[in-house]
């Protein structure tokens, strides 16, 4: 274990230079571009084995992947924002065929108007697709989470998507250990594909024409792999934690205990919550943190175990679903609550959209709000957007 | 695994992904059975220039050592291609309704 200074993509790159992929095929965009920039440095100087894929689009990056996938690779790419919208087509290929491909992502907006800071709609967007999201708070998390990330996948057959927050995380710089390359490649171990379209001996047919009489059958077949994710996830993240002392789990509590509100969000807004948090308990005030870390698949019983303690709770979104009803996480949330035995008021609060910035200041006011919401027992206004002008 | 195809699989029979754990298992499912009009040859007319051969899009025209022997209706999807391309001297297929 060592320590060094890096921001979330350099940790990103290295986080794949331990796992040392097969085939790397990707194409540039802000701001994951350094991703691959790196990536392909370590290409360059021969301290990788990966066949690396320059292509002429994102398209075509998640194409040459699943191809690799296919042929029994251990497969990676990175993209952020309408990299990731253009790779959306072939995001249901993968995950239909069972592809354990990783991509390291970093969240941004998605244009009209055209933008390169963090919000989260462009993962937010391919929620439906098949795909473990994972949404990391630093630099130190993402790094962490794409070695988690693979093994899971590779374990489950279901690709994932790790993603860091445009420019707070991915330009940042951090503190942050790194395991050895051996310790990495003895925890991810070596990937043994189910099938390898390079397996002569055995021929197999993939991506055939599938109508009414099957389609259906090999839906349920996949979204019940989706649903063995969770549990493997947990099992391969307390691996982890034994080798690194880092432990991730897919929903974090942070001073949840005795609290009466909470403020549920993810990436790197939840680290500054918890200074807020911290603040808050200096003065008495019973807050707390919940951090959405996996969104897919969704940890129904643990948001449900993890929310239903509190008086009210603000969701802080940051996407809006175009549903005049919040943003996805509120959405979701919801739903997840609707047959708790105990829940909470739940209000949404949708923010830092295009990399609006949000500070100590906006989420104080959260928590000021929510308190409120206990005081009077009813929510006044459901759905806020923070921090934009015209707003209340 | 070897598939099974004597009976439809449920969900949980199916090999992981979409995929068909042998190749070329196209050969055994019979894609003329939605034919609406059916190609009729007649070998005495046919010159056997093989124009409609080249040109079936389901290679449905079966030919031995260079002359062409009939047409194989279990891929045929009567598309009528053939009877249009046949020389008009020689016509040699005509396209008529199939029976129910
Ligand atoms: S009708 Fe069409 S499919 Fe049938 S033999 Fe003629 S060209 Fe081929
Ligand atoms: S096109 Fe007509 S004449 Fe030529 S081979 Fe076919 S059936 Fe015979």
């Amino acid at each position: 274990m060592k320590t060094i200074a890096k921001t979330g993509n350099e940790a990103m790159a290295y986080a794949m230079k331990q796992i040392n992929p097969d085939v790397v095929a990707a194409y540039p965009i802000t701001p994951a571009t350094e991703i691959v920039q790196i990536f392909s440095n370590y290409v360059a100087d021969g301290e990788v084995d990966t066949e690396f894929v320059a292509v002429e689009s994102e398209h075509s990056a998640l194409s040459a992947c699943v191809g690799a996938s296919l042929a029994g690779g251990r497969v990676m790419t990175s993209t952020a924002s309408q990299g990731l919208a253009l790779m959306h087509e072939i995001l249901y290929i993968a995950a239909g065929n069972r592809l354990p491909i990783v991509i390291a992502l970093v969240n941004r907006s998605l244009s009209a108007p055209i933008n390169i800071h963090c919000d989260h709609s462009d993962t937010m967007g391919s929620r439906e697709a098949g795909w473990m999201q994972l949404y990391c708070a630093n630099s130190q998390e993402a790094y962490d989470s794409l070695i988690i990330a693979l093994k899971v996948a590779e374990q489950t057959a279901v690709p994932a998507i790790v993603s860091t927050d445009a420019f707070i995380i991915s330009h940042a710089m951090e503190r942050l250990e790194v395991l050895e390359d051996e310790e990495v490649q003895r925890f991810i171990g070596e990937y043994k594909p189910r099938f390898s379209a390079l397996d002569l001996e055995n021929p197999k047919t993939f991506g055939p024409l599938d109508l009414q009489d099957y389609f259906f059958e090999h839906k349920r077949a996949q979204i019940d792999d989706f649903s063995k994710v969770l549990g493997t996830y947990n099992k391969v993240a307390q691996e982890y934690a034994e080798l690194s002392g880092r432990y991730y789990p897919a929903l974090e509590e942070y001073k949840t205990d005795d609290a009466d509100v909470a403020i549920f969000t993810a990436g790197s807004t939840a680290d500054t919550a918890k200074e807020v948090v911290d603040g808050l308990r200096e003065q008495g005030r019973k807050m707390g943190l919940v951090r959405m870390r996996m969104w897919r698949p969704l940890p129904v019983e643990e948001i449900k175990a993890a929310l239903g303690k509190f008086k009210a709770v603000a969701v802080m979104d940051r996407s809006d679903t175009m549903a005049d009803f919040g943003g996805p996480v509120f959405l979701e949330t919801r739903g997840i609550l609707y047959d708790a035995k105990k829940k909470p008021l739940l209000t949404d609060y949708v923010y830092g959209l295009g990399g609006r910035n949000i500070d100590i200041s906006d989420i104080l006011r959260v928590y000021d709000e929510i308190e409120q919401v206990v005081k009077q027992g009813k929510i006044d206004k459901l759905i806020t957007y923070l921090g934009v002008r015209g707003e209340e | 695994m070897s598939m099974k195809f004597d009976r439809p699989m449920n969900w949980k029979e199916l090999p992981a992904g979409c995929l068909i754990d042998e190749a070329a298992t196209s050969l055994r499912f019979k894609t003329g059975d939605w034919r609406s009009m059916r190609p009729i040859w007649d070998a005495e007319k046919c010159i056997h220039c093989l124009f409609c051969w080249i040109t079936c899009p389901d290679t449905a025209i079966t030919v031995q050592d260079g002359k062409m022997t009939g047409i194989d209706y279990d891929y045929c999807k009567g598309c009528g291609i053939c009877a249009v391309i046949c020389p008009p001297k020689a016509s040699a297929i005509d396209m008529v309704r199939e029976e129910k």
